[in-house]
């Protein structure tokens, strides 16, 4: 599955740069199409026909409805891949797009609260039901326009935060979004969307086109709306689109202008970047993704929206996809999203499973219920060890791997870091003390303070100074810090 | 560097929005508040008295974990995510210690010693914890561009309340803990519970106040605070201020978890969050990296929630939370740098 996704990589940049052939344009849709073709006939058909062993590992492994939800969680990513990789605004309150999504297919795809009228747009629905019922295709462009709306009205007020105070009022505005919705039974005396206990029996996704073209197409297919492995062709196209939509947008004005901002942003104001349109687009982009992965999650994954199930676990969740994939490479980012989705729905279960049958630990029931220890501990080790993710992406590798702060600051940096290593090395050499002292005066002049530096370094800063050699920073800092090494042994 | 970013950003919102629009709009905003807490005192005054002596108990909380946030973002510009869920922690390493250990159950002037006990056990508790983190994972992303602390302190976040939540710890749902309060009862509110928290939280504030302003190692910490640069070559030990700082911060978050739970007498893995982000709201109020205005912050902030939740014209508590929201965000819009920023030079 992974292995066949990790192919297009390679070729997903490529178009621009081996020109602009037919061929290489359309290779990594191709091999796109022909993954989820796979996938739909290997739980339609293949699966069915193979011997019981293997097709039972598969479905406890990776259940059909493992697969949706790894999809719909992947929508997600993508989208705030967009805010948070391509524009680098870390928006903590994702979660509110996915519930406005939600709520939005719970209002147009269901009969909620004894509405009396029933409104039908081009759904198999039977005509007699009660409710709102309109076609799965509009509500998605209906909740992503609804949701790119709220996205520049949280975005709005934030446009001249900082990053930190920026991640606090997108915060903010996620839970005041859930909060609504669990009061929402009670809004001025009007019942808005349920309250606790939400809108339940939203529509399943349908035939859609192929309802609408004709009747009898879907039986001729046999395909059944309400199967998952149906869903997996759905949601892949959508993922597909998304997928689409987020690697030409890179490549265009828009999509170089949040970079330019991600990168420096008082930079790319003084080269002429709109700050406020470009900003306020990445908001609207993600929250259109995060729209229509909140109508797949209620008419394709739960058939259920509550308020309960929109909490701030579930924006660092989608937030940990992104950085585990790696921020900004959309092919790291979708795989990131399936493994976690996996994880968090049926991996961590499976994996309880199988450590129970080598070594009986009872894992099953308790390792699903460490999992947000797991994704929070992820969190912390993928920053401090492997911050580009899984599949980094060369700019955001780049943009992570150099140091922020001015240039004093990674200055002094380093003399802690030269500090740190000469008194290892006074410590190595043990009882030969003059020794470590006159090398300790000469390194200076022999420069091998630097030398020390790139084989005693450990962990991410040892990192930097290889990764960052090639930047203005790394190049600058580094005479530099020599010159600092030298005033701090002196002073000592 | 960055106060010329500010500065770019802000110009260019300026020119968008007209600053004698936002000017006149932040006047009218802070009129009609002004208007509501005079129509609550006026409509029901019993009820506002209730709800000034409830924000009065919860601010004071409020600024002690609020103290903990404008401390850290002082100090090193983060902002502490962990901070709120270190608090919670604190709160059921209190119950527990409080209860299960030394049998508190109806509390009286006998409880005095075990909660010295437990002040003193959850301080260090909250001190190591945040001590711990800042060495673990902090330090080492110090140079790194401030996305990448600012996600290790989500996740540590995250780790947090996942550890709440096992079954052993707290279990996943609120837990009440037989702890009962006597004395007397002013609209609803024990005077005892309101004496407590003023009695814990004024000494600890007065404290804080006299290491950051008057001790070397404040002195240090201010230091480091402006210039990290400056201070080490000055021969300060910036490391070692930096843990001090999450060190002090850590302690008054393990206060005001023996406070909360003693107040509340329950415990809930989810407390962190909703609280934290509270507490950071009031550190931004008052101006993030002061600490008087923290404390004012913190005080409004309870007082505006009491007031909502139980004033003659409050919208109820199920919309505290978005009131609190909506405060942030007005803030941030119109008055980013709190009522005490920049008129005090003094950072930490």
């Amino acid at each position: 599955m992974t292995t066949t996704l990790q192919r297009p990589p390679a070729t997903g940049r490529g178009p621009r740069r081996s020109g602009p052939g037919a061929v290489a344009r359309f290779r990594w849709p191709a091999g796109y199409v022909v993954v989820i073709v796979l996938l739909f006939l290997l739980y339609q058909s293949i699966l069915p026909t193979l011997v019981t062993p293997v097709a039972n590992g598969i479905a406890s492994w990776l259940p059909v409805a493992t697969i949706n939800e790894c999809l719909m969680w992947a929508i997600m990513a993508l989208g705030l891949n967009v805010v948070v990789g391509y524009a680098g605004l870390l928006d903590l309150g994702y979660v509110a797009f996915w519930a406005l999504g939600g709520y939005t297919a719970g209002w147009l795809m269901a009969a909620p609260f004894n509405w009396t009228w029933n409104v039908h747009l081009a759904t198999a629905v039977p005509g007699d039901y009660p409710g709102t019922h309109i076609n799965f295709w509009f509500v998605i462009i209906i909740a992503g326009v609804l949701c790119a709306i709220l996205g520049i009205i949280i975005g709005a007020p934030t446009l001249r935060l900082r990053g930190d105070y920026l991640a606090l009022v997108t915060l903010g505005f996620g839970e005041v979004i859930t909060q609504f919705f669990r009061n929402s039974n009670n809004i001025a005396g009007l019942n808005v969307a349920g309250g606790d206990g939400g809108i339940s029996s939203i529509d399943g996704i349908g035939t859609g086109p192929f309802h609408v073209v004709d009747k009898s197409v879907p039986q001729a297919l046999s395909i059944d709306s309400t199967s998952n492995t149906y869903k997996i062709l759905v949601l892949g196209l959508l993922v597909g689109v998304c997928i689409f939509v987020s690697l030409r947008i890179r490549e265009g004005r828009l999509g170089r202008a949040w970079l330019a901002i991600r990168e420096d942003e008082l930079a790319a104001s003084m080269m002429g970047v709109p700050l406020v349109r470009a900003k306020l687009s990445a908001y609207a982009v993600g929250a259109f993704f995060g729209g229509i992965g909140g109508v797949a999650n209620a008419s394709g994954i739960t058939g259920a929206v509550s308020p309960s199930g929109f909490d701030f676990g579930k924006s660092v969740l989608v937030l940990l996809m992104v950085v585990l994939g790696g921020m900004g490479n959309v092919w790291g980012v979708t795989i990131g999203a399936f493994l976690l989705a996996w994880l968090n729905g049926n991996g961590l279960k499976q994996i309880g499973v199988q450590l129970d049958s080598w070594f009986g630990w009872g894992a099953e029931t308790w390792l699903p219920r460490y999992n947000f220890v797991i994704l929070g501990l992820l969190l912390v080790l993928m920053m401090l060890f492997r911050r580009e993710g899984l599949i980094p992406e060369k700019r955001t590798k780049a943009l992570l791997r150099t140091p922020n702060r001015t240039e004093m600051e990674s200055v002094g940096a380093d003399i802690t870091e030269a500090e740190a290593e000469s008194e290892a090395a006074e410590a190595n050499s043990g009882d030969d003390a003059a020794i470590a002292s006159a090398a300790r005066d000469v390194s200076p002049v022999l420069g091998q303070a630097p030398s020390a530096r790139d084989d005693g370094a450990d962990g991410p800063d040892g990192v930097v100074r290889a990764d960052g050699a090639g930047t203005s920073d790394g190049t600058g800092a580094d005479p530099a810090a020599r010159r600092r090494d030298e005033t701090g042994d002196v002073s000592r | 560097m960055t106060a010329l970013a500010i500065g770019g950003t802000n110009r260019k919102a300026k020119i968008r929005l007209g600053p004698i629009v936002e000017r006149v709009l932040g006047i009218l905003i802070l009129l009609f508040a002004v208007y509501w807490i005079v129509i609550n005192a006026i409509d029901g005054p019993d009820q506002f008295v209730g709800s000034v002596l409830v924000g009065l108990q919860n601010g004071a909380l409020y600024a002690l974990v609020a103290l903990g946030y404008t401390m850290v973002y002082g100090i090193i510009e983060l902002i502490n995510f962990a901070h709120g869920d270190l608090f919670m922690l604190a709160s059921i390493v209190a119950a527990n210690l409080m209860v299960n250990v030394l049998g508190v159950g109806d509390l009286t002037t006998a409880t005095i010693l075990p909660l010295i006990v437990a002040l003193v056990v959850c301080m260090a508790f909250g001190a190591f914890v945040n001590v711990s983190a800042e060495f673990l994972a902090y330090r080492r992303l110090r140079t790194a561009p401030k996305l990448a602390p600012l996600m290790t302190a989500v996740g540590l976040s995250f780790v947090f309340r996942g550890i709440a939540q096992q079954d052993y710890i707290n279990g996943s749902t609120q837990k009440n803990w037989p702890v009962n309060w006597g004395g007397p009862i002013i609209e609803g509110v024990y005077v005892y519970k309101l004496l407590l928290v003023l009695v814990v939280t004024i000494p600890l504030l007065l404290a804080m106040t006299y290491i950051v302003a008057r001790t070397r190692r404040g002195k240090a910490m201010r230091a480091v605070a402006q210039d990290q640069d400056g201070a080490r070559l000055m021969g300060i030990n910036v490391n070692g201020t930096i843990s001090f700082t999450f060190a002090l911060g850590g302690a008054l978050a393990g206060a005001a978890g023996v406070l909360y739970f003693l107040v509340q007498t329950q415990t809930y893995y989810d407390t962190g969050t909703q609280l934290g982000l509270i507490a950071f709201t009031a550190a931004v109020l008052g101006g993030i990296g002061n600490l008087t205005g923290a404390v004012v912050g913190g005080v409004a902030i309870g007082l505006v929630q009491a007031l909502n939740e139980g004033g003659a014209h409050g919208l109820g508590s199920n919309w505290s939370q978005s009131l609190v929201f909506i405060i942030l965000i007005v803030l941030m819009v119109f008055k980013p740098e709190g009522i005490f920023g920049r008129r005090t030079t003094e950072k930490v």
